[in-house]
C-alpha cells in the first residue's frame, strides 16, 4: 500500500495547479462574473489539458488515467474556483461525442435521492452554456437537448459564477443508460465533486491563513492570537479529513477490492462537504468585516461550497446511505 | 494513491490473524481493572507470547529483538489485534512505546543490555515520570531536582499522571539537573528503579473512580549517575525522540475499536423503543450515526495517508496532530451519542435493563481523556498553527530562564 500520490500524480496535480493559477489569478476571479462563469476559450484550454478526457481509455483517444488522478485534478479546479459544468462534462466524456474535446459542453441534473419533481424546483446550473443536458433518474440515464426545454433564468443565483435556470416541465428525453449506469455516474460524480470540495476547503484556508499573517491588530498579526490560530488549526483538520476522504474515494474506485466503494464515496462527499462549507465560513470569520464584503474572495468559496453540497447527494443523504450500509449483516467494521 | 496491499503485506496479515485466532481465546478474559497484580501478570504473559512468536516490538529494529516491520505492517498489526480483540500493550505501554525506544536511540551499551530484551519479553514493566503538578502542557517547566553527590543523583520532587506506577519496576524520570540554564537545557533523563528508598506512590483515582494513574513523591532518592540516558542537561532532546512517537501510531488500535463501537450503538438503538418505533428507525439518529461513521472512514484514511508519509520521511509527520484532533472530535461525538441513547439507564454505571451502561459510559469517559492525554487538543492546535500553518508563535516569557521566571502553574 502506498496511499500518498505518486510522483506522476503530483506532477499532474502541479501542472493543473499552475495552469489554473495562470488562467485565473485571484484578481481575475471577480471578472468571471461578467461572463456568468463560463468562458469558452478557457473551456477549450481545460479540454486540451485533458480535464475531460482524463479517464477515457487511450484507445478512444483519451488519457487513460484513473479516479485517483481525476480527484487530484478536480481538487485543483476547486481550489481555483474554476466555474462551469466541469464534473458533468468529465463524466460525459467517452459517452457523449464532443464532451472529451470540449467542443460540446455537457451539464446535468441529478434526480436521485428521493426528489419529488412535483414539489422540488428543477434547477439546472450553467444552462445557457450547455449543448447537452444529462438527467440521472433512479430508473436510468437520459440525454436531453437544452433547446427543447422551456427554462427561465433565476434572478439572483447564489454563486455569481454559477448561473441557474428553472425548468417547469422536464421531458424524459432519450434513455442512453439503464438504472445501473445512472447510479454509477452519480457515484463517480460524488467522488469527483469531493475532490472539488477538498480544493475549496484548501483554497479557503490558504486565503484565511495568508490574511491572518498580515492583518495586524493590537500591534500583532492576528494569527498570533490563539483564538484565531486555533480557528485556523480546526480548518486544517477539516481540510485533511476532506483530503483523506476524497483520496480514499478515488483510490477505492480504482481498486474496488480494497473496500466498499459506496461507503468510501459517501464518506468522502460528506467529509469534503463539511470541510468546504465550514472552512469557507471560517475564512469569512478570519477576515472579520472585510470577509463579509463582495470584494474579498471568501464569499466565492462559501457560495460554491453550497452549490457543490447540493449536487450528487447532500451530507445528510450520504449519512443515511452509510447508515443503510451499516445495517446490512456482516458490515462489522 | 494505491490502497492495495502487496503480497508480502497480505501474507503478514494472514499469518498474524491465524496466530491471533488461536492465541487470543487461549489467553482468557482480562482480570478486573482494579486488580493491579493480576493485570500485570495478564499483560506481561501476553507480551511474552508476542515475544516468543516474534510479534513483540513490531516496529523495533531486529538487532534489539524486534520485528522491524514497515509502517504499513504496523498498521496491519493494529488492525488485526483490534479485530481479534487481543490484549493491547497494557502495563507494557511505557516500556514498549517510550522507555525501550529511548534507550535504543540514546542509551549506553550497558543500559541496552540491562533493559531492552527484558522490556520486550514482558519481564520488566516501566512507568513514566514526566508530568508534574506545575508542568503539564508546559512540560519543560518541570521542577523535580536532581543534585549530584559523587556518582549518584539525589532526587527530590513530585510527579503526577504516572501510569502503572504501582506495578512498575522502572521509571523513565525527567529531572532538572541545572536550574540556572534556560528551561529546555537543564533537564536530564534518568532510569529510576522503583524499589529505591524514598519513593512514595499514591494512587490518583480518575473521574471513573479508579484507573492507572498515581502521584509519585520523591524524597532524597539516590539514583546512580550511570542510569542517566544521554548527556546531562540534554534530557529534553532525548524526551522528544519518544514524544513524537506517541503522536504517531499510538491511537491506531483504538480507532479500529471505534468502528466496532458503531455496531454497538446500532445494536442498542435497535433495542430501544419509543413512540412504538425503535431508536434506529429514527431518521435523525440514523443520519447522525451514518455521519459519524463516514467521518470515521475518513479518519482511518487520514491515518493511512499519515503512515504512508511517515514511511517516506522516516518519522511521524506533523499531520499526526490533525489525526489526533479529528479522532478526538469523532470519538467524543460517537460516545456522547451512546450516553444519549442510554437516557436514564445512564444514571447507573453498571448495566441495567440489558442496556450497556458500563461500556457506553466508560467509552465516553475515555473519549474525554483523549482530548487531554499525549498533548491536549489546545496544544495540538498550537502545533498545527505554528509548525504547519506558519503562524506567529505564542509569546513565551518563561522560555528564557527557568530560574528567574518560574513557569506558571499548568495542569494537563
Amino acid at each position: 500500500m502506498d496511499f500518498q500520490p505518486t510522483e506522476d500524480q503530483k506532477a499532474l496535480r502541479d501542472g493543473i495547479r499552475s495552469f489554473c493559477e495562470g488562467q485565473i489569478p485571484n484578481e481575475r476571479i471577480p471578472d468571471l462574473e461578467k461572463s456568468k462563469g463560463f468562458d469558452r476559450g478557457l473551456w477549450t484550454e481545460l479540454a486540451e489539458m485533458g480535464v475531460f478526457a482524463l479517464r477515457v481509455p487511450e484507445k478512444d483517444e483519451g488519457i487513460g488515467l484513473g479516479y485517483s488522478e481525476a480527484v487530484l485534478v478536480f481538487e485543483e479546479l476547486g481550489r481555483r474556483l474554476v466555474p462551469g459544468p466541469l464534473v458533468w462534462s468529465h463524466l460525459a466524456a467517452g459517452r457523449i461525442p464532443g464532451a472529451a474535446s470540449g467542443e460540446r459542453v455537457v451539464g446535468g441534473l441529478d434526480l436521485h435521492g428521493g426528489i419529488d419533481e412535483a414539489t422540488t424546483p428543477i434547477l439546472v446550473e450553467h444552462f445557457e452554456s450547455l449543448d447537452v443536458l444529462l438527467v440521472l433518474r433512479p430508473e436510468g440515464l437520459f440525454e436531453l437537448d437544452p433547446r427543447d426545454l422551456d427554462a427561465k433564468e433565476v434572478d439572483i443565483p447564489l454563486d455569481p459564477l454559477t448561473p441557474v435556470h428553472s425548468i417547469d416541465s422536464l421531458p424524459r428525453g432519450e434513455e442512453i443508460g439503464d438504472a445501473e449506469a445512472s447510479a454509477r455516474m452519480r457515484l463517480e460524480g460524488a467522488a469527483l465533486v469531493s475532490g472539488q470540495l477538498l480544493g475549496l476547503a484548501e483554497g479557503a484556508l490558504d486565503l484565511a491563513n495568508e490574511y491572518a499573517k498580515t492583518r495586524e491588530q493590537f500591534g500583532r498579526p492576528i494569527g498570533g492570537f490563539q483564538a484565531v490560530k486555533h480557528l485556523l488549526a480546526e480548518m486544517f483538520v477539516r481540510q485533511e479529513a476532506a483530503r483523506a476522504g476524497a483520496y480514499n474515494a478515488g483510490a477505492t474506485l480504482d481498486a474496488p477490492e480494497v473496500g466498499d466503494v459506496e461507503r468510501a464515496v459517501s464518506s468522502a462527499k460528506l467529509t469534503a462537504g463539511e470541510g468546504a462549507i465550514r472552512n469557507a465560513r471560517g475564512c469569512i470569520q478570519v477576515h472579520g468585516g472585510m470577509g463579509f464584503t463582495w470584494e474579498v474572495l471568501a464569499h466565492y468559496y462559501f457560495k460554491r461550497a453550497w452549490v457543490l453540497e447540493n449536487v450528487f447527494g447532500t451530507q445528510d443523504e450520504h449519512a443515511e446511505r452509510i447508515a443503510g450500509i451499516l445495517e446490512k449483516p456482516g458490515s462489522g467494521s | 494513491m494505491d490502497l492495495r496491499y502487496t503480497a508480502e503485506e497480505q501474507a503478514f496479515r494472514n499469518q498474524l490473524a491465524a496466530w491471533l485466532a488461536s492465541e487470543v481465546p487461549a489467553h482468557g478474559p482480562p482480570p478486573p481493572s482494579d486488580d493491579w497484580e493480576a493485570r500485570r501478570a495478564y499483560d506481561t504473559a501476553w507480551q511474552r507470547k508476542l515475544f516468543d512468536a516474534g510479534y513483540a516490538g513490531i516496529n523495533w529494529p531486529k538487532e534489539y529483538g524486534g520485528r522491524d516491520a514497515t509502517l504499513i505492517e504496523q498498521l496491519i498489526y493494529f488492525e488485526e489485534i483490534a479485530k481479534a480483540n487481543a490484549p493491547y500493550v497494557g502495563v507494557n505501554f511505557v516500556g514498549v512505546l517510550h522507555g525501550g525506544p529511548t534507550i535504543m536511540a540514546e542509551g549506553t551499551d550497558a543500559q541496552k543490555a540491562a533493559h531492552i530484551r527484558n522490556i520486550l519479553a514482558g519481564d520488566e514493566v516501566w512507568c513514566q515520570g514526566f508530568s508534574e503538578p506545575v508542568a503539564g502542557s508546559d512540560l519543560a517547566g518541570l521542577q523535580t531536582r536532581a543534585e549530584r553527590d559523587g556518582d549518584v543523583y539525589v532526587v527530590n520532587g513530585h510527579k503526577i499522571w504516572t501510569s502503572f506506577a504501582q506495578v512498575a519496576d522502572f521509571c523513565e524520570l525527567l529531572v532538572r539537573t541545572d536550574p540556572e540554564a534556560p528551561k529546555h537545557r537543564g533537564i536530564s533523563w534518568l532510569i529510576m528503579p522503583m524499589d529505591l528508598e524514598g519513593i512514595d506512590i499514591r494512587p490518583l483515582p480518575t473521574i471513573e473512580g479508579e484507573g492507572e494513574f498515581s502521584e509519585v513523591f520523591l524524597e532524597d532518592v539516590r539514583i546512580p549517575v550511570e542510569n542517566r540516558v544521554g548527556e546531562e542537561n540534554d534530557g529534553w532532546r532525548v524526551t522528544n525522540v519518544t514524544l513524537r512517537f506517541e503522536r504517531g501510531t499510538a491511537f491506531a488500535s483504538d480507532m479500529i475499536h471505534l468502528q466496532a463501537f458503531v455496531q454497538d450503538l446500532i445494536r442498542t438503538a435497535r433495542s430501544i423503543t419509543s413512540h412504538g418505533v425503535t431508536a434506529w428507525e429514527d431518521r435523525a439518529l440514523r443520519r447522525e450515526i451514518g455521519h459519524l461513521s463516514g467521518q470515521l472512514e475518513s479518519l482511518w484514511a487520514m491515518v493511512k495517508l499519515s503512515v504512508c508519509e511517515a514511511k517516506k520521511t522516516g518519522v511521524p509527520g506533523l499531520g499526526s496532530s490533525a489525526v489526533k484532533l479529528y479522532y478526538t472530535e469523532v470519538y467524543q461525538q460517537l460516545t456522547e451519542l451512546g450516553v444519549r441513547l442510554l437516557g436514564r439507564a445512564g444514571l447507573s454505571r453498571s448495566d441495567v435493563a440489558d442496556l450497556p451502561s458500563s461500556l457506553f459510559l466508560s467509552r465516553h469517559f475515555n473519549a474525554i481523556s483523549i482530548a487531554i492525554a499525549a498533548g491536549t487538543s489546545q496544544i495540538q492546535k498550537n502545533i498545527i498553527g505554528e509548525r504547519v500553518l506558519g503562524l506567529p508563535k505564542e509569546p513565551r516569557p518563561a522560555a528564557r530562564s527557568h530560574h528567574r521566571s518560574a513557569p506558571e502553574p499548568a495542569r494537563s
